[in-house]
């Protein structure tokens, strides 16, 4: 972002507060009293939250979701848990804008999105990637676990048309493409995303409206695994 | 997710010219577990047996190599890799008789592994390897696709491990990794801090029998995991790593130092 701070300063830092503060309110947000030594926490929280949002959606913005991703690949080298990422693409999102206008295009991003948020778990993070693609992120998810999620997101999806305004409620379907983080790996977040970008094309081009997940690499240590490493013979001398 | 490039030759399967350096990989999993210093004085004790040895600061991103042996040059592998200088500028002359060539901190950039890293790393060894008896790749921890690219640079690769429960699960999955992405058939260990005599062997022991229940059923070929020797808890590689001094030069006495000695000779042989 390139903001000239010599032109900012003009205004006085009463005034920028203010600037903010107007748009905690239409934003629709509650703040203490001024006088409330919290208030200021709360200011702050409430921007933070503010800037870390899709204004449509709701969801996590793509700014929050890299920085979710890059702590999330982080953990899975250090603690070898699995987890997945999946990108989700809608199908023919064109057309709708240009058949019902784009009010009606918004409506079913917001639907989408609240379907999203319906299949998946609190600590999943389920953010607007870009236009009308979305990206979620499933901490320690294996692999079985993943596929169940990605099939049950694309059928309700299929399963719930989105109401219009002055219409008959419009058919939508998603493709999913999803790659799991190597575990163990300390690898880089723009390759985890290739991996499930790669998928997501794979399930366009054989034909939408379906799921494609990468096979994860096995490199998990199990519970079964540690507890043999730790058991007791490693302090006997066994050879 | 394919993080092992499998477009490089294994050297292993090659049958190795006469003059080319034997090239030996380092790696921990596991960070803090001296595997840095088992490198630096293991290239040292080769050094004094008359190898002609290079170390290859392979820890692009963080690497501890120069705090090690207290060499800060001007020019380094990121200036080669950048084009500002020659490869023959960016090898230096260590304490112990052997080369160095150190990554750099601007290698930082260089943590995320393109095709253009890879090659030029690639370029570097075949360079260095007629010049060389053997050269040492000094990875960084973790297993990370610059860590595992390295090692398959490598005809050789030893995983430095400690009794440490971390230290163990972290070399376990290393081996995991080696065997399902490079078809690693033989894997050394260098056990470090070890508390009292033969401590290297029952862990050895202990890996390879997790190994035989979960990796070897499934591995292609087979994982032997081979003890190429135990190094003791010695306070003589604090005070040397403190002095930033190869523990070969100031304690060459020390129960530490002769474990290295030893590593050299059956590495030698």
């Amino acid at each position: 972002m390139s903001i000239d701070p010599a032109e900012h300063s003009h205004a006085s830092p009463a005034l920028r507060l203010e600037g903010a503060l107007q748009l905690l309110q239409q934003s629709g947000r509650d703040l203490p009293e001024r006088s409330d030594p919290a208030w200021l926490q709360a200011v702050l929280d409430a921007l933070c939250d503010l800037s870390s949002r899709d204004a449509l959606t709701g969801l996590a913005n793509r700014r929050q979701f890299e920085i979710a991703l890059a702590r999330e690949i982080d953990r899975v080298a250090r603690a070898g848990e699995p987890a997945l990422v999946l990108m989700v693409d809608i199908d023919h999102f064109k057309q709708v804008n240009d058949s019902h206008g784009h009010p009606a295009g918004d409506r079913v991003l917001q639907a989408v999105a609240q379907r999203l948020l319906d299949c998946v778990r609190p600590m999943d993070t389920v953010a607007r990637y870009g236009g009308e693609e979305f990206a979620i992120i499933l901490p320690n998810c294996p692999p079985a676990f993943g596929r169940a999620v990605a099939e049950r997101i694309r059928r309700r999806v299929e399963q719930e048309p989105v109401p219009i305004e002055g219409g008959a409620p419009i058919g939508i379907t998603i493709s999913l493409g999803g790659a799991f983080a190597p575990q163990w790996v300390r690898s880089t977040a723009t390759l985890w995303l290739a991996g499930a970008d790669r998928q997501l094309y794979r399930a366009k081009s054989e034909g939408r409206n379906r799921a494609c997940l990468e096979q994860p690499t096995d490199v998990q240590v199990s519970s079964e695994e540690k507890n043999m490493l730790f058991s007791s013979p490693q302090f006997e001398d066994l050879e | 997710m394919n993080i092992a490039n499998p477009e490089v030759p294994s050297p292993s399967k090659a049958a190795p010219p006469t003059k080319r350096a034997r090239v030996l990989a380092i790696t921990s999993g596991k960070g803090g577990v001296g595997k840095t210093f088992v490198s630096a004085n293991l290239a040292a004790a080769l050094a004094h047996r008359g190898e002609r040895v290079l170390v290859l600061d392979a820890d692009l991103g963080l690497a501890n190599l120069d705090v090690v042996l207290n060499l800060f040059p001007k020019i380094t592998l990121h200036d080669v890799f950048t084009g500002k200088a020659a490869l023959d500028d960016a090898i230096l002359a260590a304490p112990g008789g052997f080369s160095v060539l150190l990554a750099g901190s601007g290698m930082v950039e260089y943590s995320r592994l393109t095709a253009e890293v890879r090659a030029k790393l690639l370029e570097v060894i075949e360079t260095l390897a007629p010049r060389y008896d053997r050269i040492l790749l000094d990875t960084g921890a973790g297993i990370s696709d610059v860590v595992l690219y390295a090692v398959s640079l490598a005809s050789d690769v030893a995983i430095v491990v400690t009794s440490e429960p971390t230290s163990m699960t972290d070399a376990y999955a290393t081996v995991k990794v080696l065997s399902s992405q490079q078809q690693r058939g033989v894997i050394q260990l260098i056990v470090n801090q070890v508390s009292r005599l033969g401590e290297g062997r029952a862990i050895r022991a202990q890996l390879q029998r997790v190994v035989d229940r979960f990796v070897n059923p499934d591995a292609e070929p087979a994982v032997k995991l081979d003890l190429m020797g135990e190094i003791p808890a010695d306070p003589a590689v604090r005070e040397a790593v403190q002095k930033r001094q190869l523990l070969l030069e100031v304690y060459p006495g020390s129960a530490a130092a002769k474990a290295v000695n030893a590593l050299a000779a059956k590495l030698a042989t």
